[in-house]
Order: C-alpha cells, then structure tokens, then sequence
C-alpha cells in the first residue's frame, strides 16, 4: 500500500475513532453510575440523525438549525427513556434493567421501521462539510478535519464540567458512591438525567456527523456502532471516560486498518469488534485504564 | 415418585392424543404453526436453563440454533442438492458427498451446538453478569458473521434451501412424521428440563442464582455449574435449531440476528424466568400470536401495509412485562394441580361473596 | 497437629492494610474467639480462611494441607464452613432446599446421573435429605422446612444459616456474628447451642462477635483485632483485663 493510501486510512481511521469515541462516552458514564449498559444508546444515532434529515426535509431548515434541534430533542429522548423504562428498576436484579434496556432499544428500532420505513433515505451534506481538499495528492474531506476537531473540542468541555464545575463533582460523586451521596443531599434522580442527557448529546452529535460520514440512513444505522461503541467503553475501561476515547480511537483505527491491510477480511469487520472485546475480557476485563474493584463480601 | 411418572404419563397421553387430533384436522398452514411453537418451546426452556434457573444472562442463543441449523442442514443434504445450492462457490469436498438420515443429523447438530457452548461458556461465565451478556451476544454474532463468510462450508449470505423433511417416523413412513419427530423433541426436553432442575444439580443452578458467593461457600462448584447449565442449553438450542432448518425448507444467517434470540428472550420474560411450564405456554401463545399479529405487518381494514409494527408490539409488551410485572406469567414456580385448582377457586367463590 | 494453622496473614487492598501479620494456631475441638472494634478487619480473616480473598503475604493452613490459594468451595470440600455477618441466605428457595443444597458437595453421581433418576442417585438423594431433616430437627426449623427462606423471622434466619454451614459436614466452623440482633434470652440460647454443636458434631469452632457475654461464655481462647493488628490473646478472664483492649473498645463495652 502507498504512503498515500495509507494516510486516507489513517485519517478514515481517526474520524471513525472520534465518532465511536463521542458515542462510546454516554456508555461508560452511564455505567459508571447505575452500572447499567444502556443498550438503547445506540438508538439515539439513529434518532438525531433521522430528525437532522425530516427538519431539513420537511422544513427546509438550515443545517445549523436542524443539527441543533435534533441534538436538543435527542438528548430529551434519552432523558425520557431513562425515566420511564430505567428508573422503576432501580432497586429490581440487575438483569431485569438490562432485558428493559434491550426492549427500549428493539422498540426504537421497530418504530423508527414504522416511522420511517425501511428504505435507506439520503443524508443531505451541507458543502462546509464536503469540500474536498488535496494534500500530496490525498483527497480528504473537509469532514474528515471537522470530526476529530469536534470532537476533541466537546472532549476538553466535558472534562472542565466533569472536574471543574459542582455539578460535575456531583456526577463524580454519584458514580464513587451511589449511596452516600444520596445521604449528602445530592439530588441523585436530578444527576442522573443529566448524567442521560450528556450522553445522548454527544451520541447525537456523533450521530449527526455520522450521517455525514455514512450518508444512508436505516433505522438499524444505530445497533451495530451502539454495540461496537460500548466494546470500545470496556476496551478502555469501563465507568473511565478517558478510557472510553482511548478505546473508541483504538476501535475506530484497528477497524479500518483491518480492512485496509486485509481486504480479505473485511466481511469480519463488524465480528472483529467483538473478537476484540473477548480478548479484552479475558485478558484484562477491567480494561486498557481500568481499575480493580474489590467486592465486599 | 409414583404418583409422578402416573401424572407425567397422562399428560403425554393427552398430548399425543390431541396431536393426533390436530394432525388431521389442522392444515397444512396450522400444522405449521402448531410445529413452530414446539420448536420454541425447545428455544424457550433451554434459554430459561441457563437464564433464568441460573440467572446468567446469556445473549447468545441465536448462535447456537445456527450452529445446529446449519449442521443438520449440512449433514441431512445429499450431494445432489448440494451442488444445486453451492453454486457460486462449490461446497468442500469432505462435506459434498456426506449424507445422514433424520436423526442422527439433529443429534450431531445438537452435540456441535453443544460443543461450541462449551468453547464459548468456558471462558465468559467467568465474567461478571452484564460482561457476560455482551460477550455471549458477540459470539453470537461472530457465530453469523463466520457462517456468513465461509461460502464453501455455508454457502455465505446465499443460505441454503431446500432442506429436506423426514419422511418416516420411527420407521414408520407416514404424512406428517416431521410433526411427531417435533413435538416427541419437545416432550424429551421439558421432561429432561423439568428432572434436571429438580434433582440436586438443578437446586445448585438456582442457589447460584440466588446469591453466587453463598453457593460457592456451601461447596458448589460455581464455574463448573455453570458450564453445564450453557452445554446443556445449548444443545437443546442446536436440537431446536435442526428441527426448524427441516421446518422453514431454507436457512440464511440473517435468520440468526440478535432479534431471534430477542424474541425467546421475550418468550421467557412473559413465561416467567425460571419456570419451565411458564415457558411451554409462554412459547405456544406468543408463537400463535406472532402469527396472528402478522396482519399488523401487512396491513388490515383499511390500515395500509405497516411492516415492523408487529415488533414495535412485541417490544412494548416486553416493556410494560418488565416494569409492571418482572415475574411474568409464572414467576419462578411450576404450574402444578395446586395452583389449577386454587385458580378455579377463586372463581367459584366471587358469586358466593357477592350474593352476600 | 493444629486443626488449622494461619502463619503471618497480611491482607492489603490497595493502599488499605486490613489485616497485618495475623497468626492463629486451633486445635481440635477448641472454640476460640476473634474480637475487636468495628472495621478492626475480622471479617477479612474470616475471608481468607474461606478461601474468598488470597491473602497479599502469609498462608494458612487445614490438617497440614496449605489452603492458602484454595477457592472457597474447595475449602468447604475439606471441612470448613462459614456463615455470614450479613445473612446470605438462599432467599427465595425453601429451607429445606437451602439445607438441602448444603449436601450437594458430597454428591457422587455426575449430572446426568442424577437427572435420570439413576438407582445410585436415588439413594444419595434419599440420604441427602434424611440429612437435612435431621438437621432441621436438630435445629428446631422442622415446622419451617417448606417455608421460603425470606419470610422467616431474623432469629430463625440465623439458625437456619448454621444449619446450612452444619450440612456441608464440617470439621471447623466460622460464625461470623452469629448473636447479632439478638436479644439477652436468644443469646444465651445461642451460647448452649454452640456447646451443643461442638459436642454432638464433633466441631471445632472460630467465631466473630461483638456479644461479649457470649463470647466471653463460650469461647476458650479469644484474639482481640484493632485496625488489623492483633493486641492481644488470652483466655477471657485475661482479656478482659487487658488494658490494650479495653482502650481499643473506648470503654463503651461493658466486659465484664
């Protein structure tokens, strides 16, 4: 393979681990605090993305706008699902909120085939994002930049509100100790949603740029990269939100590298996520940052 | 223990008795429908082993019916059909001219099914519950991937069709043989089910289940108990996964998606997980349903053709089961004469309360 | 011999030294005592006797044999049981289920024989709860055996853990605060059954409490725990003048 190639594939491979990265953070921080993987995660992609499409579509709305109002009621719509199919479940066996969490995310899929049928519609690029540039004769797309950037941008936000502002410590707190931070006056249902609502924003914004990317929306767009995007959270430690960027840029990487240097291979591509999350739990399932939590017995 | 086998043989009486019924009178339609809830028994109570006796969410099941799928199919195949199917990509020599009756074809798609339970349960039921459930749902999609992309064993994306139905039971050639081969594989699975889990071994799955550390301080082996739970229950998976190979005629891996083992997931919620009987009927009244639902698909009294709203149903119903009422049909308990005539009494007292 | 011989444990998690150098030496038959403020680490060494945590340095020791790395139901295997400071029982499974599932470690027959009902496994299961009900008898909980574990009341839930450690026919039992919650009448009650059990099971017996009249009653030999460290080791009349543990205790327990 040219150096030139090899280049293309690398910067696929860092706008593919930005996005799984962004997305890959509602996971973990969701875990981190009700132990909880939020199958329906994944869902939200497709919600922000599908509604980024009608509001343009139907409205004729600038981007701008569009992509705003799809982040606003996505975040709404994970805000929502975790306090009519999660809340309840709270003090129910752990499995019991994970089948809950599989229905939420079958029932957004099914609706969205209801809503939307199943046909893929074409996801509209505004031209800031599909400009083409040649570099020593490399095509990239402008969206290739703009991805890594975003997402780089919303990582240093999310990282001063999580270490620098109270609410940030609250979430910290809720996520060391669910118990006694209720004991300290710490509105833990209000942490939560906040908690939900984060993590389905940034899903929404990977969501947006997602369809960017990969401009074919189906209502299933959100199942396989919700998966692949919770094996990137574990890969990088779980509950660890560095660890969930780490692990989603190594996903997002190996993942094209894969199909680049093995074409032979790439119908294993989807497989090849989850090859590497039982590598990981085997053979260290606290992940790539993760810490060891001793049970009390 | 007399009394028992007594009662166990006139169920079996009864139920071969209405199948005879039903295989004349049903057409072929129902009789179809009527062997497809047999085969979701078997999906139902072998998920229900491992998931709800011994509370261990394996999401994997899918994987293992298309591993007993694809064996019988395989195995049940002579090299004519084979080489009509392989057409792309011919079929590996050592598989071409490998042809097996009936039932050794469903037992080796079992035992495979079984194996490959093993391989896999060896080492994720070492992992912690929600771990455990996203690496048996990977392996369960690596299972599909692999048989997607190995188009000289499986014939890829195209799947196989074809398959053929046996035409003698017991070595009596008759119509419907595949019914009774179906629904006898039904009866030796829930009867198996129901003596595992009431013998010692079934009591040691379900301490595990209560509280794992208590159990391993009480002397059971947790990671062994374990491991035979997944074989067990894998092997009815692949039993079931050769009887509805035989069943839908043609088998492709997108057959074997999450949303196969979703909708047995949701068969055991409804029946109650740990509950064998709540799965028999959970199974029979869901399949029966998902066909009668079929209309909401494709479209009924003026309401155009809706294709997914018999799943936006299903997931609703799974949803408002698991907030409002966890315990499902049957809870962890087994329909027994107690609750049947409990059941009838408390009919029978409202009008006598009510006249009062 | 010792029964069980427990050489320089020291038990670390993290930056946290729950347990530093302990050593104990029981004897066959003994009943000895472990004590000490709350958080002094004494769960923890009950832990690493029941093969739960692997101690950071030190072994222990069963009739010779080193169990230190040895998981918890292989220790049981070899004839130690354990209850728990916060009960764990089989919850939503009968009591006599819960005896019951006590006996399945001296199960011969494999899975398969069992679930065909073969001749060997019917008769193993015939004694297994010939066992268990002997034992429920034992332990005064007959009337409860079809009862679900949960709905007993606290004191029979605490009896009913001892009877489930009992099933596993142990050589060495760990109470881990098995007075907890009890009234004076119960305690004492709880006294005569410990003697009782010792005798008539043959046991040898380690147990955690923080009752001091039943420890003090009933135990031979006492070690006094403080924040992992032992500071002291005596029969109770000399642990109960020992000034190094009255001060650990901040004289809010009345000894004597």
């Amino acid at each position: 393979m040219t150096l030139q190639e090899f280049l293309q594939n690398f910067a696929n491979g860092i706008s593919l681990g930005s996005l799984y990265a962004l997305i890959a953070i509602g996971y973990t921080m969701v875990y981190g605090i009700l132990r909880l993987i939020n199958f329906a995660h994944g869902e939200m992609i497709m919600v922000a993305a599908y509604i980024a499409f009608y509001t343009v579509f139907i409205f004729s709305m600038p981007w701008y706008i569009s992509f705003f109002i799809a982040i606003i009621i996505t975040t709404i719509v994970g805000i929502l699902v975790e306090r009519l199919a999660y809340k309840p479940l709270r003090s129910s066996p752990r499995v019991t909120i994970l089948i809950s969490a599989i229905g939420v995310s079958f029932f957004l899929q099914n609706l969205g085939i209801v809503l939307f049928t199943g046909r893929p519609k074409a996801f509209q690029v505004p031209t800031l994002f599909s400009q083409v540039y040649t570099i020593k004769g490399v095509n990239i797309v402008s969206l290739t930049f703009f991805i890594p950037t975003i997402t780089v941008v919303l990582l240093i936000l999310l990282v001063y509100v999580i270490n620098n502002t109270k609410i940030g410590m609250a979430m910290r707190a809720v996520a060391k100790d669910y118990d006694t931070s209720s004991l300290m006056g710490i509105d833990v249902n209000k942490i939560i949603s906040v908690t939900f609502g984060i993590g389905s924003a940034l899903a929404a914004i990977g969501g947006i740029m997602w369809s960017m990317k990969f401009p074919q929306l189906t209502p299933t767009m959100g199942l396989m990269p919700g998966l692949k995007c919770f094996i990137a959270a574990v890969l990088g430690g779980i509950g660890n939100i560095t660890g969930a960027v780490v692990g989603g840029f190594i996903l997002g990487l190996t993942e094209i590298l894969l199909v680049a240097f093995l074409p032979d291979l790439s119908g294993y591509r989807d497989a090849f996520a989850f090859i590497l999350l039982i590598l990981i739990l085997l053979v260290k399932p606290t992940g790539i940052l993760g810490e060891k939590i001793a049970e009390k017995v | 223990m007399k009394r028992k086998i007594i009662t166990s043989l006139i169920i079996i009486g009864i139920v071969i008795a209405i199948l005879m019924l039903l295989q004349n009178t049903l057409d072929n339609f129902k009789l179809r429908i009527l062997n497809l809830a047999g085969i979701y028994v078997i999906f139902a109570v072998s998920m229900n082993l491992i998931n709800g006796f011994t509370g261990q969410l394996a999401l994997g099941h899918a994987g293992f019916i298309a591993v007993g799928a694809y064996t019988y199919t395989l195995l049940v195949m002579d090299s004519d059909l084979k080489s009509m199917n392989f057409f792309l990509e011919p079929i590996v020599p050592f598989l071409s001219s490998v042809h097996w009756p009936f039932l050794p074809a469903v037992i080796m798609g079992g035992l495979l099914a079984g194996l490959a339970g093993l391989l896999i349960g060896a080492p994720v039921l070492r992992l912690r519950g929600d771990y455990l459930a996203i690496a048996t749902l990977g392996f369960g999609e690596i299972i599909r991937t692999v048989f997607t992309n190995t188009q000289s064993i499986t014939n890829g994306s195209l799947g196989l069709k074809a398959i053929p139905m046996p035409k003698s039971f017991l070595f009596i050639e008759m119509k419907n043989a595949f019914t009774w081969w179906v629904w006898t594989a039904v009866i030796i699975t829930v009867i198996f089910h129901f003596l595992l889990v009431s013998s010692s071994y079934g009591r040691a799955l379900k301490a595990i289940r209560e509280d794992e550390k208590a159990a391993e301080a009480m002397g059971v082996n947790i990671f062994k108990h374990k491991v035979w739970a997944m074989v067990i229950s894998s092997f009815f998976a692949g039993i079931g996964g050769a009887l509805l190979a035989s069943l839908m005629t043609t088998i492709d891996p997108l057959m074997f998606r999450f949303t196969l083992t979703f909708n047995i997931l949701l068969i055991v919620v409804l029946g109650g997980m740990g509950s064998i009987s709540g799965s028999v009927i959970s199974a029979v009244v869901v399949t029966i349903l998902m066909e009668w639902l079929r209309f909401l698909d494709q479209g009924f009294m003026g309401l155009p053709e809706i294709p997914g709203l018999r799943m936006v149903v299903f997931s609703t119903l799974l949803l408002l089961v698991v907030l409002f009422y966890p315990r499902g049909l049957m809870g962890n308990e087994e329909l027994s004469w107690n609750k049947i005539t409990k059941m009838f009494q408390r009919f029978h007292m409202q009008p006598r309360e009510v006249r009062k | 011999m010792n029964l069980l011989e427990v050489k320089g444990i020291t038990m670390q998690f993290g930056g946290l030294k729950a347990v530093a150098n302990f050593n104990l030496n029981i004897d066959k038959n003994e009943i000895v005592g472990l004590i000490g403020p709350n958080g002094a680490g004494k769960t923890t060494c009950f832990n690493v006797i029941a093969g739960e945590y692997v101690p950071t340095q030190g072994k222990v020791f069963f009739e010779g044999r080193d169990i230190t790395k040895s998981r918890p139901d292989q220790i049981t295997k070899l004839g130690i049981a354990r209850t728990f400071q916060n009960i764990r029982l089989f919850k939503d499974l009968t009591v006599l289920e819960n005896v019951l599932i006590a006996n399945h470690l001296n199960l011969q027959s494999n899975i398969f024989s069992a679930t065909f009902r073969l001749p060997w496994y019917q008769k193993e299961e015939k004694i297994m709860y010939e066992r268990s009900l002997q034992l429920l008898d034992q332990l005064k909980l007959t009337q409860y055996k079809n009862e679900k574990a949960s709905s007993l009341p606290y004191g029979l839930q605490r009896r009913l853990e001892i009877a489930r450690a009992l099933a596993t026919q142990p050589k060495l039992l760990l109470l881990d605060e098995p007075a907890a919650g009890m009234n004076p009448q119960e305690s004492k009650e709880l006294m005569y059954l410990i003697q009782e059990l010792r005798d008539k099971f043959d046991l040898t017996i380690f147990m955690i409490e923080h009752h001091m009249p039943v420890i003090m009653g009933v135990c031979q030999r006492i070690l006094v725990l403080d924040y992992g460290v032992t500071i002291a080791e005596g029969t109770p009349k000399e642990i109960q003048s020992n000034e190094r543990v009255i001060a650990a205790y901040l004289g809010v327990e009345h000894i004597a």
